[in-house]
């Protein structure tokens, strides 16, 4: 059911734990839905230098974190945002079309670590200009 | 590398075909090949054994022969009874009680039956899925035709107490209906003892062939036939019989008859053996299910801050073969209808486990899932976000 890079992630997830003080934090998902994803990213100079994610979920909710972390390791964070859910999805090799809800999760998960990261720029710039 | 040895815990879902049951049924593919109808010797010999093979089944849930029709399998078994005595009883009355934590065969044949404008009722189960009989009791009016519950749920194992609403169906002049797909041929059913009078049976669970089931159907019931078009079955169901299955069918009733007894006692070994393995070695897992009241050959757990798709993958990958309750594994994307019926809060639905033993099932092969589960789990737990809140 699942292509071998999936199985692949899944079988040896890059990038598992978390970062200390990062940068952001994206937690996406709730355990009702049966799928948690959190993702973290350290940035230096506006390109995102590390990304680490925890995933409670199945098969393919771990492959797409695991996939989505390689995908924004060494980009630009404009860039990084631009990074899809099918962009995740065909980096696998494909998902079965039940689960690509979870390349959605990978995507907001990204993106709302990716806000997290940009709303504590804003604070930080506000906080120096007063 | 060696071929790694797969172990098959899935027996809730299908068994593999015993040999025995193959052996018997290979000649009706090719010399035993005529029509049970015909009058000729070709149509003679294949109808001895499809009653033969009716007698046994029979004989192995205390019915008579002719009160065995022979299906397409435990689904339409169960479509056959509930829709079979609502449409003919109707003028009795319009009203089913059934449970929440049913088979899909029949809760869907319920809601089926509910858009034609029956009422139908779901009971509620306790926490380790037993049906409690008051409740069925309350439920009852005068417009109620059926009562159907399962004799032992698929997922979590519970056996329900079967004789007590059999009584209480009996007094009130209620069909009794039980998807028995479960148990038969694995612990004793005895339609009278268990006051039934429509019992739904499946062959591929008992080591037979699919595609192949039976429906009990006592002496005089009321019930319309679910396939017309021949007068096959006492016209209850038409259609040429797929002799060779049912010739299976009877094979794995008489060799169920005769291994029960000590295939449950082993299996009740290898439950405790892995239900004590786990909790041992596993942290924070609960066993689904009533403790004692249950099939002998189920295991259900419920692993917190695990999902059970994932589980199972790496189960899978070790040649391990279970089943979860998890959304992520159905094509719903719902976790356990079961689960969330007996109280469970669904992140527990989404982390259950279930381990369906056979008789082929080793020692060896409980060691070996303890060898590998808890390493599964530490591994994934050590991914779960979930885990923090509880640090």
């Amino acid at each position: 059911m699942y292509s071998e890079q999936v199985m692949e992630h899944f079988k040896n997830p890059r990038n598992v734990g978390e970062i200390e003080n990062p940068d952001g934090i994206g937690h996406v998902g709730n355990a009702v839905c049966g799928d948690v994803m959190e993702l973290y990213i350290r940035v230096e100079d506006g390109i995102i230098v590390d990304a680490k994610f925890k995933t409670f979920g199945c098969g393919a909710a771990i492959a797409t974190s695991s996939m989505v972390t390689e995908l924004v390791k060494g980009k630009k964070v404009e860039e990084a945002l631009k990074i899809s859910n099918r962009a995740v999805a065909e980096a696998l090799g494909g998902l079965p079309s039940i689960k690509m809800h979870c390349s959605v999760l990978a995507e907001e998960a990204l993106k709302s670590a990716i806000d997290d990261y940009l709303n504590k720029l804003k604070r930080g710039q506000s906080e120096r200009a007063a | 590398m060696a071929a790694m040895k797969r172990i098959y815990l899935d027996h809730a879902a299908t068994t593999p075909m015993d040999p025995e049951v193959l052996r018997a049924m290979l000649p009706f593919f090719s010399d035993a090949f005529g029509n049970p109808s015909s009058i000729h010797s070709f149509g003679q010999e294949t109808r001895a054994f499809v009653e033969e093979a009716r007698d046994k089944i029979a004989t192995l849930i205390g019915a008579r022969s002719e009160e065995i029709v022979f299906t397409g399998g435990g689904t339409e078994a169960d479509n056959f009874a509930i829709k079979g005595v609502a449409f003919a009883n109707e003028g009795k009355g319009d009203h089913v009680i059934t449970t929440s934590i049913e088979h899909h065969a029949v809760l869907e044949s319920c809601k089926f039956l509910e858009r034609r404008g029956f009422r139908i009722t779901y009971l509620p189960v306790g926490i380790d899925g037993l049906v409690d009989p008051q409740d069925v009791k309350k439920a009852i009016t005068d417009r109620t035709i059926l009562i159907s519950v399962m004799h032992a749920n698929n997922e979590v194992g519970t056996i329900e107490p079967l004789a007590e609403i059999g009584k209480i169906a009996r007094e009130e002049g209620i069909y009794f209906h039980t998807d028995a797909v479960q148990t038969v041929g694995h612990i004793p059913v005895n339609v009278d003892e268990l006051g039934i009078d429509l019992l739904a049976m499946s062959a591929h669970k008992l080591y037979g062939p699919k595609g192949v089931g039976a429906l009990y159907i006592r002496k005089g019931t009321k019930l319309i036939p679910f396939i017309h078009g021949g007068e096959q079955e006492r016209r209850r169901r038409a259609g040429t019989e797929n002799v060779p299955a049912i010739v299976g069918f009877g094979k794995a009733a008489e060799i169920a008859q005769r291994e029960m007894d000590s295939v449950a006692k082993h299996l009740i070994h290898l439950r405790g053996k892995l239900i004590e393995g786990m909790t041992e070695r596993i942290e924070h897992i609960h066993l689904n299910g009533h403790p004692t009241r249950r099939l002998p050959n189920n295991v259900n757990m419920s692993i917190e801050f695990v999902e059970g798709e994932s589980m199972l993958l790496n189960l899978d990958l070790e040649g391990i073969a279970a089943s979860t309750g998890s959304a992520c594994s159905s094509s719903s994307l719902e976790p356990s209808y079961v689960l969330l019926a007996m109280g469970f809060p669904q992140e527990l639905a989404h982390g259950s486990l279930r381990f369906s033993m056979g008789r082929e099932t080793t020692e060896e092969d409980i060691d070996r899932v303890l060898e590998v589960l808890p390493g599964i789990i530490a591994r994934l737990r050590a991914m779960s976000p979930m885990l923090k809140s509880i640090r």
